[in-house]
């Protein structure tokens, strides 16, 4: 295992690839949608619910992946709760340009620990797996 | 057989991958070119390229004994009764759509079968959905059992309902491995009327293939897994039957005459190959052809075979590591599809990429099979003739390595 392996795999990473968080279909949610990589099999479908303030009150993920999409839609779940749907695209957006190598967090606070997967920029063939998760939520607040 | 020798042809072997010596065990998906076929491709573009038939002049002249050579050496190859049974196709996918659409879509009716296999690539699913959605005809399928070999027994029951009018299946799963029993299957399908198509992508570099032993109506195939170039594939079906087949695809050179109203066309092979020809793949083919037959099929099957005995070996001892399809003892492609406990097949690959060890990962275009054995994807080693046991050392050592990682 070199550098970047344990950079992409670290402890914190396989830890909610693991235990994902938040796993299972919500109780009435407000929107869902599916995911997929077509090109790998991989499954990702994940429900939302807005509170009265049409903030984000909770997310929650079923589907199998890779440790990549898994640890990024299990962080996902937890970053996302009490944000506006606008702010969810914002944070998209943040953690696309990390992961891709493409820029710098405008508001890395708010992405927290996501931000441990920009080792996934040294791994282009990856960045479809850290977005998946995150593609599925913004078609479901889309659709909403 | 001196495999050095051998590999020592295929120049992209020789580098390194993120600092280490590359593994490619990528080779069910395509396989490495040699010098030889390499060369034939630089050689016709640099002296003989032009386009084929017709041509007056000296170039087309010499494209044309080119291209027509290549069609002769592949009925040679697969012990064809005439060179007029081979058509050139993109590759196997084009060359199982050919069938689908000129066969299948004259002669299947509402209520016939088409029998296909639980380890079908999706190549040779989706064009029979195709075929029979616009037909009225169903798609059937031989169920796999628990060591993923075909339901024979299934098969009989299927061929006895007199409703199959063709069968079509794989000679060698690209996701399992198994070596399907075609020469009985296609005598089974016979006895009950149906036609029989086989798909040997899989097995036609790897070992001695010959269509009247297998005894189909047709046999596909493509150049690329078998170190010929991409582009290239072949549909050899017999003359009698291309015959009475009508023409899929019109263009220049598969018609007799064309008038404005209507046209007539030329027999096989031409009547399949409009427009014009993949004709330097077609020389990079014979020139692959050349290759395998001077290494000969049979001593490439018992190295594949001693390979993946030695691969098989170290994947049963790494802790989590599950193989699909059958057991040790039985003989199969050079192949295999695994699943380890705690690493998903793509972090298996990027962990192996990282050590310069080509794997692929995913459902290998065979959705049906993943669903067959509950599992969403698998990591695949695929190997070839030259392979060596050193590399088959390292995929071992880094799938121990990558266990105990994911495993933590």
């Amino acid at each position: 295992m070199n550098d970047e392996l344990r950079e992409l795999y670290q402890q914190v990473i396989l830890d909610h690839s693991r235990k994902p968080r938040n796993y299972g279909a919500l109780d009435q949610p407000c929107c869902h949608a599916h995911g997929d990589n077509p090109s790998c099999g991989d499954e990702i479908d994940v429900y939302a619910r807005l509170g009265g303030d049409g903030r984000v009150e909770a997310v929650g993920f079923t589907g199998q992946g890779c440790a990549i999409s898994q640890a990024s839609a299990s962080m996902m779940t937890q970053k996302v709760r009490g944000q506006s749907p606008s702010t969810v695209r914002a944070m998209m957006e943040d953690f696309r340009r990390i992961v891709t190598g493409e820029g710098v967090a405008e508001n890395g606070d708010a992405l927290g620990e996501l931000q441990l997967l920009e080792g996934v920029q040294h791994f282009p063939q990856r960045v479809k797996c850290a977005m998946l998760a995150w593609r599925a939520l913004d078609a479901a607040l889309e659709g909403k | 057989m001196d495999w050095d020798a051998v590999r020592a042809e295929f120049p992209i072997l020789d580098q390194e991958v993120k600092g280490q010596p590359l593994v490619y065990l990528d080779n069910a998906a395509t396989s490495q070119k040699p010098r030889a076929v390499i060369q034939a491709l630089v050689d016709f573009y640099t002296r003989d390229n032009a386009n084929v038939h017709r041509g007056l002049h000296e170039l087309s002249h010499r494209a044309t004994l080119r291209y027509e050579g290549a069609r002769e050496k592949v009925a040679a190859f697969i012990g064809a009764a005439s060179e007029r049974e081979v058509i050139f196709t993109r590759g196997t996918t084009e060359a199982i759509n050919l069938v689908a659409q000129a066969w299948a879509g004259t002669q299947l009716q509402p209520g016939d079968a088409i029998l296909i296999t639980g380890m079908e690539h999706h190549s040779n699913i989706v064009p029979w959905q195709l075929a029979a959605e616009r037909s009225g005809a169903v798609v059937r399928h031989i169920p796999l059992r628990d060591d993923g070999t075909l339901d024979l027994e299934a098969a009989r029951a299927e061929l006895a309902t007199g409703r199959v009018k063709l069968l079509s299946c794989t000679h060698i799963s690209n996701s399992l491995g198994v070596v399907n029993p075609v020469a009985d299957l296609c005598a089974m399908a016979r006895a009950a009327g149906a036609l029989s198509l086989v798909d040997a992508a899989q097995s036609i570099g790897h070992r001695p293939v010959s269509v009247t032993e297998i005894g189909c109506d047709w046999l596909v195939f493509s150049g690329h897994k078998m170190v010929g170039p991409t582009g290239i594939g072949v549909l050899w079906g017999r003359e009698d039957l291309l015959n009475e087949m009508p023409p899929w695809q019109g263009g220049g050179e598969m018609i007799s005459k064309v008038t404005l109203e209507s046209s007539t066309f030329k027999k096989a092979p031409a009547r399949f190959e409009a427009g014009t020809p993949p004709i330097a793949e077609a020389v990079g083919l014979a020139a692959a052809i050349d290759f395998l037959e001077q290494v000969g099929r049979a001593a490439i099957w018992e190295h594949d075979q001693q390979l993946t005995r030695q691969a098989r070996a170290l994947l049963d001892a790494v802790p989590g590591l599950h193989v699909l399809g059958p057991g040790a003892e039985v003989e199969r492609g050079a192949l295999l599809s695994f699943t380890l406990e705690g690493a998903h097949p793509h972090d298996v690959v990027t962990v192996a990429d990282e050590q310069g060890v080509a794997l692929r990962a995913g459902h290998h275009c065979t959705q049906p099979v993943m669903r067959r054995f509950g599992v969403p994807s698998t990591t695949r080693a695929s190997f070839y003739f030259y392979n060596t046991p050193a590399e088959v050392e390292r995929l071992g050592e880094m799938l121990l390595d990558a266990a105990r990682f994911f495993q933590g």
